[in-house]
């Protein structure tokens, strides 16, 4: 990698693997969605072009249809990359945390703050790769302070686990305010 | 200078200097950790600050803001990989100074000059103050609209060698934000028949997703790292006397910053560009530069911190973001209903003056915590990256979650995080979607305003100040085909460099 040396090429960005499939899929998705223009918006009979509520769609999506075109151009004249599916791998395998993620959200309002954030906290470092005690118990020290700190402190707005119902009566009500 | 002391008074309340100091401090330690950068953190901790006052909420946040760019100087000097992406020019005679064995002297030199472009930045807010009260109220609908449009052309342009991509980015925020129940006429946008759509995508989810979640996909799907920062010996504040002698560089630097800080889409980059140029043609030493020269170092840090306050004139005075941590500032404020703009210097000039004071002490704040904690940072910096993306994830979901209590969000959140973590490994930027968002719906609900006003499309060019704006959007652009038609002439040869995604490692 060399050094910026002009103000022109600071700002400059350069392309990476994988960039004609996304301009590939970004131009499909723009031409699909421009296609639904008439179907998603609606043409008053009365009032002025710029006041229509199809005006901002449709500006929006014929620009983006246009630069999406211009930058599948831009990508397919350009020196190829190697390692593009491998690049385009590497995003799928992203989804699999993306399922962690909504997967933790679901869970929460049934298993409770606190017991979801320490479990999924330990199987996600263990998932990356941390077998060390001193990193799972570093994760179980960050998820219990992060729950006491939005939760309990800031009382951050997140739904109490219907798990809690089943404690004794006084644990109960603790633990359904503040954890 | 009643408002001076309302603003004054506004500080004066345990809660609120709380919020400064936990915000201050946690902008410095955030903005130290390569990979996490105050974006993700604003992102995260905007819905947490709901339920807290608004002043509360407002000062923490600004502390984020305004002191991340202290911290991310430490990793780029000691170990050359800045902690924010604005930190980048900092690591070209930080790290230099490093491998000389003066770590220590660079860093306390790169906090001075941060301090002293900092102070700078809020100073000539401050003597600005009277000059934007009485402008600001010039901005009707259509000024405004222009202003808007101006700032979406700029964050295109500034995309070089990726403009089609940053054109369809920005559209592609336009586009977001218009999709839900149109407000005035009240109908389906882009909805598909799902009800979720009604209400609109919304622009946290999106911010959290794009800049949170996408974070903690990128470092958990690479390769494990932990940066290792070396501590250093000897005391901070020995880089104030020497920073006395590069006055003039320091000052100089300063003013870059405010001056290319009102600009939006430009702000730090061309800032630290055009102080290091400054630096570098009038000092007594150039061929040091790049090598650890003390004016190089100074000229990149005082202008990347003298850009969060000149950065605030825009936003507070028209109400329009030129950047992506002034994008979410807007919805900060938003939140806690405080509405940017002309009004706010009419109405709210305390609540103006109290942000002003809330900035002049979070600098003080930072500057006083890093003198006596800099080897607790490099500590701290250490973390391995996919534990940081784990803690990322964790956080994430309070944002989204926080908001409104909605899977959905959760789940349009992961998906945007995805396609976050996709622009990042393509080097593709992210800024523009979320701007595009905020200045597209400016910019539709100023165009309907204006509407009733105009006759024919002159009408929108008959005011000084429209008509100056246009003037500027036709200059920018023409320069614009200027440097392409130069710049294809003189057959420049490629050179990459990894000087924007340097913040995601």
């Amino acid at each position: 990698m060399s050094r910026v040396k002009t103000l022109q090429s600071l700002f400059k960005r350069y392309r990476r693997p994988g960039d004609i499939v996304f301009a590939w899929v970004f131009l499909v998705f723009s031409i699909f969605l421009l296609s639904q223009l008439f179907d998603q918006t609606t043409f008053q009979s009365r009032g002025k072009l710029a006041a229509q509520p199809r005006f901002w769609p449709a500006i929006s999506l014929i620009s983006m249809t246009g630069f999406a075109g211009f930058h599948l151009l831009g990508s397919a004249l350009s020196d190829r990359i190697e390692g593009r599916w491998a690049e385009v791998w590497h995003w799928i395998k992203s989804v699999e945390y993306a399922g962690w993620f909504v997967a933790y959200a679901a869970a929460v309002p049934y298993a409770g703050y606190l017991p979801t954030t320490v479990i999924f906290a330990v199987l996600l470092t263990i998932r990356a790769g941390y077998r060390s005690g001193k990193m799972v118990g570093a994760s179980v020290v960050c998820s219990i302070v992060i729950v006491v700190l939005f939760k309990t402190l800031l009382k951050v707005n997140l739904p109490a686990g219907q798990i809690y119902e089943a404690l004794p009566d006084g644990l109960r009500q603790i633990m359904l305010t503040y954890f | 200078m009643e408002n001076i002391f309302l603003g004054l008074e506004m500080l004066a309340r345990w809660d609120v200097m709380l919020a400064l100091f936990v915000g201050s401090i946690g902008g410095v330690i955030i903005g130290a950790i390569p990979g996490v950068g105050p974006a993700v953190a604003i992102a995260i901790l905007l819905p947490a600050t709901f339920s807290l006052d608004p002043i509360v909420g407002l000062t923490m946040l600004l502390g984020i803001y305004g002191s991340s760019m202290y911290g991310g100087a430490i990793p780029a000097i000691l170990i050359n990989t800045p902690g924010t992406a604005v930190n980048a020019l900092t690591s070209y005679d930080g790290y230099p100074m490093t491998e000389n064995g003066e770590g220590h002297r660079a860093l306390s030199l790169a906090y001075s000059a941060s301090f002293w472009g900092g102070i700078f930045g809020i100073l000539c807010l401050i003597l600005l103050s009277p000059v934007l009260a009485l402008i600001a109220p010039m901005f009707g609908s259509r000024e405004i609209f222009l202003a808007a449009m101006l700032g979406i052309i700029l964050v295109i342009l500034a995309h070089r060698g990726q403009i089609f991509a940053a054109g369809m980015l920005a559209m592609f925020g336009i586009f977001l934000q218009t999709i839900g129940l149109d407000a005035v006429t009240y109908t389906q946008r882009y909805t598909f028949g799902y009800s979720f759509l009604s209400s609109g995508v919304n622009l946290i989810v999106v911010v959290l997703g794009l800049f949170a979640l996408s974070q903690a996909f990128f470092l958990l799907t690479a390769p494990d790292n932990s940066p290792d920062a070396k501590p250093v010996k000897g005391r901070m504040s020995v880089g104030m006397r020497e920073l006395m002698k590069h006055k003039r560089v320091a000052t100089v630097a300063s003013g870059f910053g405010v001056i290319l800080g009102m600009i939006p889409g430009t702000g730090e980059f061309t800032a630290q560009f055009m102080s290091y140029t400054y630096a570098q043609k009038t000092s007594k030493d150039p061929e040091k530069f790049g090598k650890g020269s003390p004016e190089g170092l100074i000229a990149s840090e005082a202008a990347n911190n003298a850009v969060p306050a000149a950065a605030m004139i825009p936003l507070l005075a028209l109400g329009i973001p030129g950047e992506a941590l002034t994008a979410m500032m807007l919805s900060v404020f938003y939140v806690h209903n405080v509405i940017p703009g002309p009004q706010l210097f009419q109405n709210n000039i305390d609540l103006v003056y109290g942000l002003y004071f809330a900035l002049i002490a979070l600098n003080i704040i930072v500057m006083v915590f890093l003198l006596f904690s800099t080897n607790l940072l490099t500590k701290i910096i250490r973390v391995p990256t996919r534990f940081l993306g784990v803690m990322i994830l964790i956080l994430s979901f309070v944002g989204v979650y926080s908001l409104r209590n909605s899977l959905t969000d959760c789940m349009i959140s992961a998906v945007f995080g995805v396609f976050g973590l996709i622009l990042k490994r393509l080097n593709l930027p992210i800024v523009p979607i979320i701007l595009g968002m905020v200045l597209g719906g400016i910019m539709e609900v100023k165009l309907r305003s204006a509407m009733p006003r105009l006759n024919s499309p002159l009408d929108m060019i008959d005011r000084p100040i429209t008509f100056i704006l246009f003037a500027i959007i036709l200059l920018v652009l023409a320069l614009h085909v200027r440097t392409l038609i130069k710049e294809y002439r003189a057959h420049e040869p490629i050179e990459d460099h990894d000087m924007h995604d340097s913040q995601t490692r």
